[in-house]
């Protein structure tokens, strides 16, 4: 027994246009991580090989301590994967479709399923093909939670959904962490979701990671500074700067290893620290892929 | 259950700050007594929807203050305190203080300047009460 749910170590993924590599992730029982990218960045292929619905061409993959693609079949008991292009049968029902899913999972929990039921305002004997794209997407959810998988991937759940679904998925995905054996990694391009509900938090560009810790950490890392630079003042090069914006006798400093050296670095030099802004994670995320194009660039 | 404490996104502040200060106000106004024990971490991230490694970070930073003591690593307490309120409020009170010393300074206020306007806010104050 392991007290990681995923453990991914030099996993790459060639396509003709597109390359994941050398990926490393861990995530711990109890936790949530969120996987945040651009479009195109690669998070649902990082998904798709967790879940062995593609394999990784090299590195290794541990999902609740199996190995995969090899112990694929012993992991997905425990594992519940929901994604946007995931598809039910249009002319069954929600019925139909929630008594299959329970006459395959033994952990199917009848009682949940009918509160999950009323909190995301779904009906038995809705027809599949007559659901709102909304609809679908908290039905499929509906499946997926009510077996009470141990580890949870979600590729892009809250995408569609309405603010009071969102509010009511979220809701329920912090439920799950009351056990503290569960685990969920999620991929959103709706950074406030991911800020709210994540322990740890994955940055993902253009196949690579470019930045995983722990979110209080992620956010206390990164400010902005705004200073003003009097005429014939030169500002230092300082280490952890990610961008410096100088305009007249203003200047931004984003740095993502923010401490009070940092900002008498700036001062001793001659310039005044006006303001020291925390950042939103979106804003972090932002400067965090820029800074990490250019450098890629360069 | 526990929906005390409510974070707002057009709070620019960091939740975890958002949940220190909701707890203090809890004990301020007398709501959570010296002694009593404190929802666990799970359960206030689950009851917020805040991740728990945020309701921690709360959690440790209110220990440090020595508003509440946590005991075998286990359950949390509001710390045996009398005057915690006074303190707290007091705390707030120099928070805002430097707050408006920052303003004082970004207009090139002498601490005069700022004094007497302080002293105007506190004689308007006790006319419309």
């Amino acid at each position: 027994m392991t007290d990681l749910a995923i453990e991914v170590e030099g996993v790459a993924k060639a396509y003709r246009f597109f390359a994941l590599s050398d990926v490393k992730l861990t995530l711990p029982c109890g936790q949530i991580m969120g996987l945040v990218g651009p479009n195109g960045a690669g998070k649902s292929t990082l998904i798709r090989i967790l879940m062995s619905l593609i394999h990784q061409d090299q590195g290794q993959v541990r999902v609740l301590g199996h190995s995969m693609p090899e112990e694929q079949v012993a992991a997905k008991w425990q594992v519940g994967y929901v994604s946007d292009d995931m598809r039910l049968y249009g002319f069954g029902t929600l019925g139909w479709h929630m008594r299959f899913v329970a006459s395959i999972y033994p952990g199917w929990d009848a009682p949940y399923a009918q509160t999950l039921l009323k909190r995301f305002n779904l009906r038995t004997e809705q027809q599949i093909r007559h659901l709102s794209h909304g609809e679908r997407a908290k039905a499929t959810l509906l499946l997926m939670l009510a077996r009470r998988p141990r580890l949870l991937l979600l590729d892009e759940p809250t995408t569609g959904l309405d603010p009071v679904a969102r509010h009511e998925l979220l809701v329920e995905l912090m439920d799950v962490l009351r056990d503290e054996r569960r685990a969920i990694l999620f991929s959103s391009h709706n950074t406030q979701d991911v800020e709210q509900i994540s322990d740890q938090i994955t940055f993902i560009d253009r196949g690579r990671i470019i930045d995983s810790s722990d979110k209080e950490s992620f956010i206390e890392r990164w400010r902005r500074l705004k200073l003003e630079v009097p005429a014939g003042v030169t500002l230092p090069g300082v280490a952890g700067v990610v961008d410096l914006d100088v305009s007249g006798h203003l200047a931004t400093v984003t740095t993502n290893a923010h401490s009070d050296e940092l900002e008498r670095a700036y001062v001793n030099a001659g310039a005044t620290l006006h303001e020291v802004q925390r950042m939103t994670l979106e804003e972090i995320f932002v400067a965090n892929v820029m800074a990490s194009r250019r450098e890629r660039a360069s | 259950m526990h929906s005390f404490i409510t974070i707002s996104h057009a709070d620019r502040r960091p939740m975890y700050l958002q949940i220190i200060e909701q707890i203090r106000h809890r004990i301020a106004v007398g709501d959570w007594k010296a002694g009593d024990e404190l929802p666990s971490i799970r359960a206030l991230a689950v009851a917020t929807q805040v991740s728990v490694i945020t309701v921690k970070r709360a959690y440790l930073e209110l220990e440090r203050e020595g508003v509440i003591v946590t005991r075998q690593g286990k359950a949390s307490f509001v710390a045996e305190n009398v005057d915690l309120g006074g303190q707290l409020r007091r705390e707030e009170l120099d928070q805002h203080l430097a707050a408006a010393a920052q303003i004082g300074r970004e207009l090139a206020l002498t601490p005069e300047e700022l004094i007497e306007r302080l002293r105007m806010r506190m004689t308007e104050g006790r006319k419309k009460s």
